[in-house]
C-alpha cells in the first residue's frame, strides 16, 4: 500500500441544498499526478478547492500529509499547498520575481534565499532568469504567464500542488508544451499534484492516476490504461469515449514498453518516453514502418516497428 | 525629472505664484480697465494669506473626506459590509446634492462663523466622488487575483494591502482629484461666513461693486484649481501600474 498524501473521506458539500459533492472518498498517493476528470458541474473543481479550504465542506474529513486540514488555520494550510489556476491570477503590479516570491516572503524567507529560489524556479520552468525576473505579467505571453503561475505555486516548495484547469485558456500548441513541462516538473520534483480538467486527452497524457467524477460522486479511479480498458459503468465508457478508443490506448502507452533492442539507427530517432500515438504519427508522416528509439540522452537504444504498435 | 519642465504644471504654477506674491504688477492694467476703482488691487488681506487659509480649509476637508470615504468603501466591499453599500452611497449622494450654501446656513448656528462650518460643508460635498471611485476601484480588482491570493495563503488584510488597494489606487486617486478640484472652487463660499479664502475678494468686490477684486479672486482660485489638478495628473502617472 503506497502512502497517501491526500485523503478525502466521505466528504459532502451542498450549495443552497443542492448537492455538489456527495459522500466522496478518494485517496491520492504521495508523488502521484492525479487528474480529477469529469464534465462541467461534476464537482471536480469544488473538490480541489476543498483540499485547501477555499471552499468549506459540510461533512467528512480531508487530510493532507496525514493532518486534518481543519486542524490548521486556512492561511497556514494554503501556504503549504501550491495553487495554480486557469487565469493565472498573477498580480499585474508586481514583477515576475515578486509574484513568484509571494509565499516565500509571507513565510519570512531572507531576501537572498528568495532571490535564489526565484532563479531556481525560472530555470526549472525554462524561463531565462536574466530576461524574465524583472518583467511584468502583461509583458509575457499566455504560456509564459502559466509557467510563472506554476513557478509561483511551487515557490515555497510545497508537498502538494493543486491546479485548476491551468492550461484550458491557452492555444493548443502552447498547451502541448505546458503539458510536457508539467510532466517534466512532476518527475523532477516528485510533488503530489492534483490537476482538474474536463479534457480526456489532457488527463491521459498527464495522469499517473485518474479520478473520474460524475454528479458529485467518484465514478472511477485508476491508472489511465485501466480506465480505458476497464471502464466502470456506462458513464465512464461514454465519457472516455468508445470511438477512437484504440487511438486513446496508443496515446497512453509508451514507446519504451513496445520497442525491441537494436543498435542500428536510421533516420531521426523517437524518444523512448514518447507515446505510441506519437510513434504512429511519425511513421505515417515519414512513410516508414520502423523508427529507431533514443533514450533521454539521445543514444539509440532500440527500434519500434509498425507491427509492435498493435501487438 | 528633466521632462517636468516641459509640463504645463510648471508654467501655470509659476504664473500662480507670481500673481500670488505680486498682484501689484497688474495695477496699471486694472487702472486702465476700471479707472473708477480705488485702490485697484484688493488690499484687506494679503493674497498669500488668503491662499494659505484656503489651502488649509480644502486640505483639512479633503483629507477627512478621503479617510472616511476610503474606509467606508473598504468596509462596504468586504463580505460583512456588503449590506451597507446602498446606504453608504445614498448618504454620500445626499452630501453631494445638498447645496454647500445650505450646509453653511445650517452649520453656522452650531459651529459659529469662520472656518469650521466651511470645512464641514466641503467635507460633506467631497465625500461622494471619492466614495464612488473607491468602491469602483476595489470592485474592479479581478476575482482571479483574489482567488489566487487567497489560495496562496494571503490573509484578507494582506490581500487588501498588497493587491486590492495598490490596484485600486489610480481609480481612488482620480476620485480624490475630482473632489479636491471641486472643493477648491466651492471653498470660496466660505468667505460668506467669515472664512478667509480667495472668495473674500470676490464677495468684497460684489458687495462694494469693485469688479477688479472679483477678477483677482476668481483668477487666483481658477489657477489654484488648475495647478492642483495638474499636480494630481503628475501623481496619477507615477501611480499608474505597469501595463
Amino acid at each position: 500500500m503506497t502512502q497517501l498524501m491526500i485523503e478525502i473521506e466521505r466528504v459532502g458539500k451542498a450549495y443552497d441544498g443542492r448537492p455538489i459533492v456527495t459522500d466522496l472518498t478518494l485517496g491520492i498517493p504521495k508523488g502521484a499526478l492525479c487528474v480529477l476528470l469529469g464534465p462541467s458541474g461534476c464537482g471536480k473543481s469544488t473538490t480541489l478547492r476543498m483540499i485547501n479550504r477555499l471552499v468549506p465542506f459540510d461533512s467528512g474529513t480531508i487530510r493532507v500529509g496525514g493532518e486534518d486540514v481543519l486542524s490548521v488555520p486556512p492561511e497556514a494550510l494554503r501556504r503549504r499547498i501550491g495553487y495554480a489556476i486557469q487565469s493565472t491570477g498573477l498580480f499585474p503590479h508586481w514583477r515576475v520575481e515578486d509574484n513568484i516570491a509571494t509565499v516565500p516572503r509571507l513565510n519570512g524567507w531572507s531576501a537572498e534565499r528568495v532571490r535564489d529560489r526565484v532563479t531556481e524556479l525560472l530555470v526549472l520552468l525554462r524561463l531565462d532568469p536574466e530576461i524574465y525576473r524583472r518583467k511584468y505579467p502583461h509583458q509575457l505571453s499566455g504560456g509564459e504567464q502559466q509557467r510563472v503561475g506554476v513557478a509561483r505555486a511551487l515557490a515555497a516548495d510545497p508537498d502538494v500542488l493543486l491546479m485548476d484547469e491551468p492550461f484550458a485558456a491557452v492555444d493548443p500548441i502552447t498547451r502541448d508544451a505546458l503539458q510536457s513541462e508539467l510532466i517534466r516538473v512532476h518527475r523532477a520534483t516528485g510533488k503530489t499534484i492534483v490537476f482538474v480538467t474536463h479534457d480526456i486527452e489532457e488527463a491521459l497524457r498527464l495522469a499517473t492516476v485518474i479520478a473520474i467524477m460524475d454528479r458529485g460522486r467518484l465514478a472511477q479511479i485508476g491508472a489511465p490504461l485501466d480506465i480505458i480498458e476497464h471502464p466502470a459503468g456506462d458513464f465512464v465508457r461514454d465519457f472516455v469515449g468508445v470511438q477512437g478508443i484504440g487511438l486513446k490506448l496508443l496515446s497512453v502507452r509508451r514507446v519504451a514498453d513496445r520497442m525491441r533492442p537494436a543498435d542500428n539507427s536510421d533516420g531521426a530517432p523517437i524518444a523512448a518516453d514518447a507515446t505510441l500515438a506519437d510513434a504512429l504519427a511519425e511513421m505515417v508522416s515519414r512513410r516508414a514502418d520502423r523508427l529507431s528509439v533514443a533514450d533521454g540522452k539521445g543514444a539509440t537504444i532500440g527500434v519500434i516497428a509498425l507491427a509492435d504498435l498493435v501487438r | 525629472m528633466r521632462g517636468l519642465w516641459k509640463t504645463p504644471v510648471v508654467w501655470v504654477g509659476l504664473l500662480f505664484v507670481v500673481l500670488l506674491f505680486d498682484m501689484q504688477a497688474l495695477r496699471p492694467l486694472f487702472a486702465a480697465w476700471f479707472p473708477a476703482v480705488q485702490p485697484e488691487i484688493f488690499g484687506r488681506a494679503r493674497f498669500v494669506d488668503l491662499f494659505l487659509s484656503h489651502l488649509g480649509l480644502v486640505a483639512e476637508a479633503s483629507a477627512a473626506a478621503t479617510l472616511i470615504s476610503v474606509t467606508l468603501a473598504i468596509f462596504v466591499t468586504r463580505p460583512v459590509g456588503r449590506d451597507f453599500r446602498t446606504i453608504a452611497n445614498m448618504l454620500a449622494t445626499i452630501g453631494q446634492t445638498f447645496p454647500p450654501a445650505a450646509v453653511l446656513a445650517l452649520a453656522v448656528p452650531m459651529l459659529g462663523f469662520g472656518t469650521r462650518p466651511t470645512v464641514v460643508a466641503l467635507f460633506l460635498y467631497g465625500l461622494l466622488p471619492i466614495l464612488e471611485n473607491a468602491i469602483a476601484g476595489l470592485e474592479g480588482v479581478p476575482d482571479a487575483l483574489l482567488e489566487a491570493g487567497r489560495g496562496m495563503g494571503l490573509s484578507s488584510w494582506q490581500l487588501l494591502r498588497d493587491v486590492e488597494l495598490p490596484l485600486a489606487a489610480p481609480v481612488i486617486l482620480a476620485g480624490i482629484r475630482v473632489s479636491v478640484t471641486i472643493g477648491i472652487g466651492t471653498a470660496t463660499i466660505g468667505s460668506t461666513v467669515g472664512a478667509l479664502t480667495f472668495g473674500t475678494p470676490i464677495f468684497d468686490g460684489l458687495a462694494g461693486n469693485k469688479l477688479p477684486y472679483v477678477l483677482q479672486g476668481a483668477v487666483l482660485v481658477a489657477l489654484f484649481a488648475i495647478v492642483t489638478d495638474l499636480l494630481f495628473a503628475v501623481l496619477a502617472r507615477r501611480l499608474q501600474p505597469p501595463g
